[in-house]
């Protein structure tokens, strides 16, 4: 039981990051997030005694993220209204760094979602690409074919170099 | 030896830090001599670095009480498992071929124990049915709040077409929250909520009555809740808590002096 707590806790501020990242609303990240820690907790016995805490972690995460992510694709996209605050509705026009900033997050909900997992968990979590292989039960060499994808997808789309893609869910801007 | 050719896995490689010194120099050396190349792995680092600092933040705060790992060790301790585990199906079915049975029988005999209520009694059952409603409901007990106090009056003077006033008890201790319009078999009715400072809360339902005049106070009592209800100049109140009668009679009796006075 220590030995679970001393693993795991120390691990969910990257947990609720990667969450985040991937779906792009707050209240759905950590809903997943505590998903992903009561079947940590459920599971904990089942998991190989010298496996990583990590990988095992985020593939819990990660396949209830998409479990999530197909449920919502069929559904549509449901933000009840009360629980966003305004700065995920409303993106400041002002800044440079705002504008830069939602032109990434612009591009990264633009990616398909396997390679946005890989940029995710490469760049952002750090893992190596045989732990994101791991992860996502893919073979290394997919990473690595997915990566490079994702970040030439990504700079296309972020500076506008050749033809932009599309983005697939366009951030709500306030009219003003 | 030769050296094995620069693979895109190579630049990726570069971009991640995950090359080794000898391999890592033999790419820049690759690098140095394609300008376009250097180019697109340098734009793919600092795409790196603004990935990182964008979710930066996340990680830094502070984890929220739900994500809390030893709480979520404590809760799955006292499990709560769904009915259909607790009684197993066959008894799940009898019990409802019982519910069949005892909702049949008690709707023949509807007329002979329990008259749909009328007068002070429709009352005060709808104020028990609100109060069992609202009382415990933590996002949104009362849809007006207290600070729109002359709003709430004028709504329901509107809706109920006869003044009604809201009532201060604050010299006795409770705090008006609030309050929200609400439906009855007899029409709309205001409902006030009010709290003593320590999480009890009850209400007040007011609505007009189909007889004018006045009508003595009378006591009224569920399995969860106590309530006054009477009927002043046609206009019908009743006042429902959890707290004993000890608390809540003399509390209706001051609202009743202080509607008079009101009017």
């Amino acid at each position: 039981m220590m030995d679970m707590m001393r693993l795991i806790e120390p691990l969910i501020p990257a947990l609720r990051r990667y969450a985040h990242a991937l779906l792009r609303n707050p209240t759905d990240a950590d809903d997943l997030v505590q998903d992903c820690l009561e079947r940590a907790v459920t599971r904990w016995h089942q998991r190989q005694a010298d496996g990583d805490a990590r990988t095992w972690l985020f593939a819990i995460l990660h396949n209830l993220a998409v479990t999530q992510m197909r449920q919502r694709a069929r559904r549509g996209a449901h933000m009840p209204i009360e629980d966003i605050a305004e700065a995920n509705l409303a993106v400041a026009p002002t800044q440079e760094s705002g504008l830069r900033h939602r032109d990434l997050m612009t591009a990264l909900d633009a990616l398909p979602e396997e390679q946005r997992s890989v940029l995710l968990l490469v760049t952002v979590e750090g893992l190596s690409y045989a732990e994101t292989a791991d992860i996502l039960a893919i073979p290394t060499g997919t990473v690595m074919s997915r990566l490079s994808r994702a970040r030439d997808r990504m700079i296309q789309s972020m500076d506008g170099t050749e033809a932009s893609v599309p983005a697939k869910r366009p951030l709500l801007r306030r009219v003003k | 030896m030769t050296m094995r050719p620069i693979g895109e896995d190579d630049l990726q490689g570069l971009v991640d830090e995950r090359l080794d010194t000898a391999r890592r120099r033999e790419v820049e050396a690759y690098l140095d001599a394609h300008s376009e190349a250097r180019a697109r792995v340098a734009r793919m680092i600092s795409l790196r670095e603004e990935m990182r600092a964008a979710f930066a933040p996340i990680a830094a705060e502070p984890v929220p009480a739900r994500l809390n790992l030893a709480r979520i060790v404590e809760a799955r301790r006292r499990p709560a498992r769904p009915i259909w585990q607790v009684f197993p199906i066959w008894q799940a079915m009898a019990a409802g071929l019982l519910l069949l049975v005892g909702g049949a029988g008690g709707w023949g005999l509807r007329e002979v124990v329990s008259p749909v209520p009328t007068g002070i009694e429709a009352l005060a059952q709808s104020a028990s049915m609100n109060y069992a409603v609202y009382a415990p409901d933590h996002t949104r007990p009362v849809e007006l709040a207290a600070a729109d106090r002359d709003e709430l009056a004028g709504w329901f003077s509107a809706r109920m077409r006869r003044p009604v006033a809201v009532p201060d008890l604050s010299g006795s201790g409770y705090r008006l929250m609030g309050g929200r319009l609400v439906a009855t078999q007899q029409g709309p009715a205001g409902l006030l909520m009010y709290d003593d400072g320590h999480g009890a809360r009850f209400v007040m339902l007011m609505r007009p009555m189909s007889v004018p005049g006045d009508a003595p106070m009378r006591a009224h009592t569920t399995e969860t809740s106590n309530g006054y209800a009477w009927v002043q100049d046609g206009l019908g109140y009743s006042l429902v808590g959890a707290a004993d009668p000890s608390i809540l009679h003399p509390l209706a009796n001051e609202i009743r002096r202080a509607t008079a006075k009101a009017i």
